[in-house]
């Protein structure tokens, strides 16, 4: 079933973008090398960014249509978005960074949800902290927990082990691949490292300067190089 | 401790009131003109940037004679006013309060907008993305996040509500218990025989006032450095 398509265009500067996929659930993987445009695809999903043409739509709602004139805002998509640098709130505690999305949609507090996910990311002991005394990996750990907790129709997640070290990755990767499973939220992830997407990735849709240049299974991550992530 | 006649604390009052009033109602506009000159590109930007500036480098009794002429009984602002809402300034502590907020305006204006401009505005993305619409995420994120420019723009205003003289003694005058603050209440013990003991007196007061904001202002940006940093 197909869950999200998008078909965009949008010109960024010298980059031509030019993209057109369709995501079934699991996990689908946006892959290419830096300046391929992944980071704007998502955004585009997200809302973030209007693309010049075409149209975005997820399960039965359309999110986007040039032609239509249809463009809904970032704040009304439920789409849950794990950024690459995390972007918790500082002045708000780990606890209050993850109930924000609740807060905002005016839902009642909901006590058995918010401790299944936070004991499905381990992240029980760091809920009166602030955002600045986390660890890399606890802070992306918070940042997906906020984002489930919105009651996401889809999750992105940009690069969500790009800014961490080795050992931090190694610490992420079998949560998200708990998500993947357990969670069944469809997600959009994005990242140009093949080893850690063979381990993730359902559907793999390799970009290649603005264009899609396959789309399959993860297969296709056997003709890339793989930089090794252990 | 200094023995202070009725009138001087009458004065102190006085002063005390018009700033807290000045900057409490020029904060609001102090927001917003903030967020315009951080956020947005309109015509007139520039026009808005220097209007808000003017009350900094014109004499203050120019922006006396200018709010008087405006905001004066008979003045278009001051008229329209007084039938519609029954609020006059002239001759009365509320336009001494405006003059000072107007004085104080710029202060109060540019560190709002320097905090602004320099709130990572990823963040606001993120909260857009968690379900806020554009007033909830200027009111839980762009608000908090600047809030220690707002602190530091209000103490500045306030310092100068409590010493401005020029814009006020020239628009509302200096009539003792309405609209005679505290450097008012100087100059006119100065101009009098035997009136260097009461000025003297207020001087020490001014001192202390302005002291007292300045440390109230460093406690005030420590705590919500430690709210937002948690150190």
């Amino acid at each position: 079933m197909i869950v999200l398509s998008v078909n965009v265009e949008k010109q960024l500067g010298t980059l031509n973008l030019s993209v057109r996929f369709e995501a079934a659930g699991g996990a689908t993987a946006l892959f290419g090398s830096s300046g391929a445009g992944k980071t704007s695809v998502v955004n585009m999903i997200a809302g973030l960014l209007t693309p010049d043409r075409g149209s975005i739509a997820l399960d039965d709602t359309v999110l986007f249509d040039a032609v239509a004139g249809i463009n809904v805002p970032p704040h009304q998509r439920r789409i849950g978005y794990v950024f690459q640098e995390g972007r918790l709130f500082p002045h708000l505690s780990v606890r209050q960074n993850l109930d924000y999305g609740r807060r905002m949609s005016g839902r009642a507090p909901d006590a058995s949800e918010f401790a299944r996910i936070v004991a499905l990311l381990d992240i029980g002991p760091l809920l009166d902290r602030r955002p600045r005394m986390l660890s890399g990996g606890e802070r992306q750990r918070v940042a997906v927990g906020r984002a489930l907790l919105t009651r996401p129709r889809l999750l992105l997640l940009d690069e969500p082990l790009a800014s961490l070290g080795v050992g931090h990755k190694r610490e992420i990767l079998p949560y998200l691949i708990r998500l993947r499973d357990d969670a069944a939220v469809p997600m959009v992830y994005v990242s140009h490292t093949a080893a850690e997407l063979r381990r993730i990735a359902t559907t793999v849709v390799r970009l290649d300067a603005g264009r899609v240049a396959a789309c399959g299974g993860i297969e296709l991550l056997d003709e890339a190089d793989s930089d090794a992530i252990g | 401790m200094l023995n202070l006649s009725s009138a001087e604390w009458t004065a102190i009052e006085l002063s005390l009131r018009i700033a807290i009033v000045a900057t409490a109602c020029a904060l609001p506009f102090g927001i917003a003109v903030g967020w315009l000159l951080a956020r947005k590109n309109f015509w007139g930007k520039a026009v808005l940037d220097g209007i808000v500036h003017l009350p900094l480098v014109l004499p203050p009794v120019v922006t006396g004679y200018l709010l008087l002429v405006s905001f004066g009984r008979k003045g278009p602002i001051g008229a329209f006013l007084d039938q519609h809402f029954g609020l006059v300034f002239s001759f009365r502590w509320t336009g001494a309060a405006l003059a000072c907020g107007v004085m104080g305006f710029p202060l109060l204006v540019r560190p709002i907008r320097l905090a602004l401009e320099a709130i990572d505005r990823r963040l606001e993305d993120a909260a857009a993305t968690l379900g806020a619409n554009h007033l909830w995420v200027f009111l839980t994120i762009t608000l908090p996040l600047a809030l220690p420019g707002m602190i530091a723009g209000a103490v500045l205003c306030f310092a100068r509500a409590l010493g401005e003289f020029g814009a006020t003694i020239t628009f509302v005058s200096n009539i003792p218990g309405e609209t005679q603050t505290i450097s008012a209440a100087i100059y006119t013990f100065l101009q009098v025989p035997g009136g260097d003991a009461a000025a003297a007196r207020l001087v020490a007061v001014a001192i202390i006032l302005a002291l007292a904001a300045l440390v109230a202002s460093e406690w005030l940006a420590r705590r919500a450095a430690i709210r937002f940093h948690g150190e």
